[in-house]
Formats: C-alpha cells, structure tokens, sequence
C-alpha cells in the first residue's frame, strides 16, 4: 500500500471519528433530551421554559446550527493536516 | 386604500420583482440551468436553501400545528432542521464533490446500472409532483383567504410568474428568485411574532418572549397557558403527551432522514463552488431556516393563548368568563367567511364555550357543573393561527399585505425548486442519460425548459382540482425520500463495497414497504374505502404511525441491501475509486 492510501486511510478515519462525535451530539439533544427524558427534564425551568419543552421546541435547533458549523470548521482543519484540501 | 387594493399591490410588486431578476438572471447553458454555474456563494445558497425547503406548509400551516399540538409538536422542529445535520455531514459535501446535476445521476453512476438511476426518477418524480401540489394549494389559500381574490386567478397568476422566471431562468433564476423570497417571507413571519411577543410579554424577541412573564405578571407565559388549557380539558400545553414517545421519536427520525433525502433540497448544494462552500453553506441555510423554525414555537403558543383568552376573557364558568356570540370581534366574523372558523350555539345560552369535548370525563363534568353541551368552536383551521394573526393582534393593514406576499413567496420558491428537481430528472436523467445520450448541448437546455413548462401546468391542474388526498401526501413525500433515496445515498459514499444488486433490492423494499404501510391504513393510492386497517393506535401494527413508518422503511432498505450485497459480486474498481475520490475534496481522479 502505498504512502498516499495510508494517508487517505488516516484521513477517512479521523473523518469518522468527528462524525461519529457530531452524530452522537446530533442524537442527544433531539431524541434524548428533547423526547425520551424530556418529561423529567420538564421539572427543571430555563427562564419560563420547562427545559424538556425548550429542548423539543428551541435547544435542539440551536444545537444543530452551531454542529453544522463546527463540523465545517474541523474539516477545514483536517482537509488541510492531510492536503487534500482545495485551492 | 381599502385592505384589498393594499394587499394586491403588494403582492403585485413582489411579482415585478421576481419577474425583474427573471430576466436578469437568463439562463445560458445546462450548467446554468441545472445548478446555477456552480458559482454560487455559499451563504446566498444557504439563502436561497432556505426559501427552497421552507414551504407553504412550513409559512401557513406549522405553527397552528404547534399551537393545537403544544409539545409534541417539536417533532416537526426536531425533524425538519435536524434532517440538515444529517445533510451536512452524509450527503451534500459528498455530492458535490461528484459534481454532477441530479440526484439519479450519482445513484445511477455509483451503481453502475440504469435500472438504478430509473427507480431514483421515478421515486423523485412522486415526491415532487405529491409535494408541489401542497404548494400550489397554497398559493391557492394565500390569495382566496387573504386577498379574497377567486382561488383559479391566483393560482393561474402564479403559475405564470413561476413559468417566466423559472423557465427563462433554471436553476440560476430560481437561485436569486428565492434569495427574495427568502427575505419577503422571514419578514413577514417575523413582524407580527415580534408585535405579538411585544404586546403579550414586553419583549420584542419572541424566542425569548415564549419563556417570559406575562406583560404587568409575574405568571410565566407558558404556566399560564399550561394551567388554561387543562382548565379546559386539553393536555398541559407543555407537557409530554398527545402521541406516544415511541411514535413521536419514529416521526422525528422519518422527518429528519426524509428531509436530508430531499432531491430538490441536496441539488442546492451542488451549485457552490467547492466541497468546503457545501458544508459551511447548509450550516448558512439552517441559520436561516432556524430563524423561521424557532419563531413558530412562539407564534403558535401566543396564538392559541391570544385565542382562548378572547373566548374565556375571565374564569371560566363564570359569566363574565365567556364572550357573547353577538360580541365577537370582527376578524372572527371576517374568518367565519372564508368556512375555516365556525361557531355554533350548542346549548343556547349566548355565549361561547371552547373546551375538549373529546375529553370524556371533562365534557361529563362540564355538562353537570356549568350546563355545557359541546365546544362552541366547531371548526377551527390550523392555518387561521398564522393567516389570522394580524388581525387578532391589531396590527396595521400593511402587516396584513405582507403576510398574504410572504405565504405566496414561501408557496412560489418551494415550487419552484421542485419544479427543477422534476425536469431536470425528466430532461437530464431520463431523456440525455437512457433515451437520447447524443442529445446535443442546446437540445438538452431546450428539453429542459419544455419539461418544466409541462411540469408547472401539470401541478397547477392539480392545485386547481386538487386529489382528495392533497393532506395525506406530505407523509408520504417524506416516508419515500427517507426509505429510498436517503440509505441509497449514504451507502453509496460510506460503503465502498455496496453494489447494484445491494442498492437496487434496498430500495425496492424501502419503497415497497412504506408504500405497503401507508396504503394499508391510508387507503390504496389513498382511495377512502380501501384502507384494510383502520387508522388509530388500536389498528397500527405494533401501534407504529403511519407517518412515521419512513424511518423504518429506511432500516428495512439498509438490512436488505446489506444482506444482497454479501451475496452478490463486488462492485469494479473503477467505482471503488470513484468512491474513494468523493470522500476527499481534493484528488487526482
């Protein structure tokens, strides 16, 4: 294998690795916070929230802008440690 | 200027507007046409994304959803913005690198196999043309709810702005058309919310608003709510229940799969410059999306609290508790009008009731205690809380005009959108990819616009004489996108060793499946009588929604595909390393 593949293999890993951190993120604050437990999260207030609702119905939301961005901002990052990133 | 006259010259001049960039933004070339010369800038595309995805459904319909769903209805906020996590991060990026039109294209060359390319068409074309008619049934209610204008003028109005600049222009007109729709529809949204939060809470973000006290109070907006509704029998706005979490879950996730699978939606991506601009951009159009999708919560909350305090304006079972049916306000007059709000005098003592009469035990015990005989409220429209809401908060007739150009400018950018998702497939996919592959350059722009043309009258028959069914069809739109082409496209780019046999039986038995299920309780092809099993939780196998089922639709076509692909032959190298070039954004193919 060559030089060139080991790198692209490394690449593809560590791609694999920030997805699976976005994804479980991703996962948590949606079908988590804002569904499974979010009945007793209910008891808890963030302002006039019930922190469930506000999860189901606002955090959720915010969360994913700010995952999109952060993904975007690694890949920058990792597109350019293994120079495959464009002109 | 009477009200009217007002809304018409508004709606009026966003029509010279859009028919203004039509003819500047002309149409050169199939790239032009078909993804705007790649040339984009990527928060203009996260704009224009923007006013693509958000539909007549999300401007009119969602927040009234909200309003009569309370917490459960975050389902629809989870499903609808976190579907672009998922876009992000498996599919656009990927596609883009690619660097071809259309969805069927990729499908069709990572496959290697027509058959595959043609299944995507034809599930892209049912997904469209059942979504596209929501959208011209929109237009529809804009101008004969709002304008009061017959509802074959407004639609026919319409259809002749989308053909002009979505003909002239491709992809490259419909680009800068729905950057000022975008802008006239978040707007609009936006004005009467803020004037609402400002005159229910003293602050001016509704965001913030909804978790406020309530104006001269230290009662929180949504405690109060909370407390109203179950003082008339409903569930407490805030609390979980209405739809069981296992459904509520399934409905996010079908929603969110569904939505990253959108055809029309992922071609967006494929008209910026480079893979980077892809990802940052969907990140751009969520920003703008979240704008609208996190506003909606607030609107409908105040809503339907604005609405209960108008019938109940003291406590309730007292007299001065409920308002006369001779004094209610004018714009429940105007709206009695238009059949989307009625009220009926059940048990003839003057005044209104509004409760859940479905509620046994309540509706027993409101009998007894105050001599009620049903909620005096008999219909009462979902799109009201949006349409409506102007009026209800007195606000002044321009606000009115522009909530009738912002649901038009949602209901034209949506349609447009899908519109070239369905003739590009029709031109590019089905006529230059399997019919005619000779056809030249010129003869291919030209089958395009004629696609489209045929397109925009074939939907705006169909908003004029809509299929009984128009309201079932959303489900199904997004059950096919996230049980066929969703698991087709994420497998594609991650697994290198996924083959035609694999794809192709996957998405067979994901849109096999879901079709299956939903006519199953829906009725076949959505004839009413043909459902074989009724549809509640009672009748739902395993008591799953069928609006839901896409979720598992998409397990089911991963499983199978899967379990093919073990069986069958190993893809050619050259399609292995078509996928090892997707998946870096720069590389020697």
């Amino acid at each position: 294998m060559s030089q060139e593949d080991l790198s692209r293999q490394a690449y593809w890993r560590a791609h694999l690795r920030l997805l699976g951190i976005c994804l479980a993120i991703w996962f948590l604050v949606s079908f988590v916070l804002g569904i499974l437990v979010a009945q007793p999260l209910n008891a808890f207030q963030l302002g006039g929230y019930p922190l469930g609702f506000w999860f189901a119905q606002q955090g959720s939301i915010y969360t994913f802008i700010i995952l999109i961005f952060v993904y975007a901002w690694r890949m920058n990052v990792l597109d350019r440690k293994f120079n495959v990133h464009e002109e | 200027m009477d009200q009217q006259t007002l809304s018409l010259l508004v709606v009026g001049a966003t029509f010279a507007l859009y028919i203004g960039i039509a003819i500047w933004a002309r149409a050169g070339s199939t790239s032009e046409f078909y993804v705007a010369g790649r040339g984009i800038n990527p928060i203009a595309n996260g704009m224009a994304t923007a006013a693509d995805w958000m539909s007549a459904a999300s401007f009119i319909s969602m927040a009234g959803l909200i309003a009569f769903l309370g917490f459960t209805g975050g389902a629809y906020l989870m499903g609808w913005t976190g579907g672009y996590v998922l876009m992000a991060l498996l599919l656009a990026p990927y596609l883009r690198k690619f660097g071809k039109f259309t969805v069927p294209e990729f499908i069709g060359d990572r496959f290697y196999s027509k058959a595959a390319r043609i299944i995507a068409v034809i599930s892209l074309i049912v997904m469209s043309v059942t979504y596209v008619i929501g959208q011209m049934r929109g237009v529809g209610i804009a101008f004969s709810n709002i304008l009061e204008v017959p509802l074959a003028t407004g639609l026919i109005a319409g259809m002749a702005v989308v053909f002009i600049y979505a003909v002239l222009g491709g992809m490259k007109g419909i680009t800068y058309t729905q950057i000022a729709q975008y802008v006239i529809m978040i707007f609009a949204y936006t004005v009467p919310a803020i004037f609402i939060a400002i005159t229910l809470t003293g602050n001016p973000i509704p965001q913030l608003g909804l978790g406020s006290t309530l104006q001269g109070s230290d009662t929180y907006l949504l405690d109060a709510l909370d407390k109203t509704m179950v003082d008339l029998g409903f569930h407490a706005y805030t609390a979980v229940g209405g739809m069981s979490l296992m459904n509520m879950f399934l409905l996010t996730l079908a929603l969110m799969i569904g939505t990253a699978g959108l055809p029309h939606v992922i071609i967006r991506f494929f008209t910026v410059p480079r893979v980077r601009d892809a990802r940052k951009s969907a990140g751009w159009a969520l920003v703008f999306i979240g704008i609208l999708y996190t506003t909606a919560p607030a609107v409908g909350a105040m809503a339907i609290w604005n609405l209960v305090n108008t019938v109940h304006p003291g406590e309730i079972g007292t007299e001065e508790g409920h308002l006369a049916h001779a004094d209610k306000p004018a714009w429940m007059e105007r709206w009695e009008q238009t059949g989307l709000l009625a009220f009926e005098d059940k048990n003839e003592d003057g005044v209104i009731q509004y409760y859940n009469d479905a509620n046994e035990e309540f509706a027993a015990m409101a009998e007894e205690e105050y001599g009620w005989e049903g909620s005096e409220i008999v219909t009462l429209d979902r799109d009201i809380m949006v349409l409506a809401n102007p009026e209800i908060a007195g606000l002044p007739s321009w606000v009115i005009a522009l909530v009738a150009a912002g649901g038009i400018a949602a209901a034209l950018s949506t349609a447009a959108g899908l519109l070239l998702a369905i003739s590009s497939a029709i031109s590019h996919d089905l006529l230059k990819g399997v019919f005619m592959p000779k056809i030249s350059e010129k003869n291919e722009l030209m089958a395009g616009r004629i696609a489209m043309a045929v397109a925009i009258l074939f939907a705006g028959y169909l908003g004029l004489n809509p299929p009984g069914f128009a309201a079932e069809v959303v489900a199904l739109a997004f059950g096919l996108a996230a049980a066929s082409l969703f698991p087709t496209l994420m497998m594609g780019i991650f697994m290198k060793k996924m083959n035609k046999e694999g794809a192709i039986a996957g998405m067979l038995v994901g849109l096999g499946t879901t079709l299956l299920y939903i006519f199953t309780y829906k009725g076949w092809f959505f004839f009413s009588g043909t459902a074989m099993l009724p549809d509640n939780p009672d009748g739902w196998l395993l008591g799953v929604n069928p609006t839901g089922f896409g979720a598992i639709g998409a397990a089911f076509n991963f499983i199978t595909a899967y379990i093919v692909m073990k069986f069958t032959a190993e893809p050619p190298k050259d399609i292995q390393d078509l996928v090892e070039s997707v998946r870096v954004p720069r590389s020697e193919a």
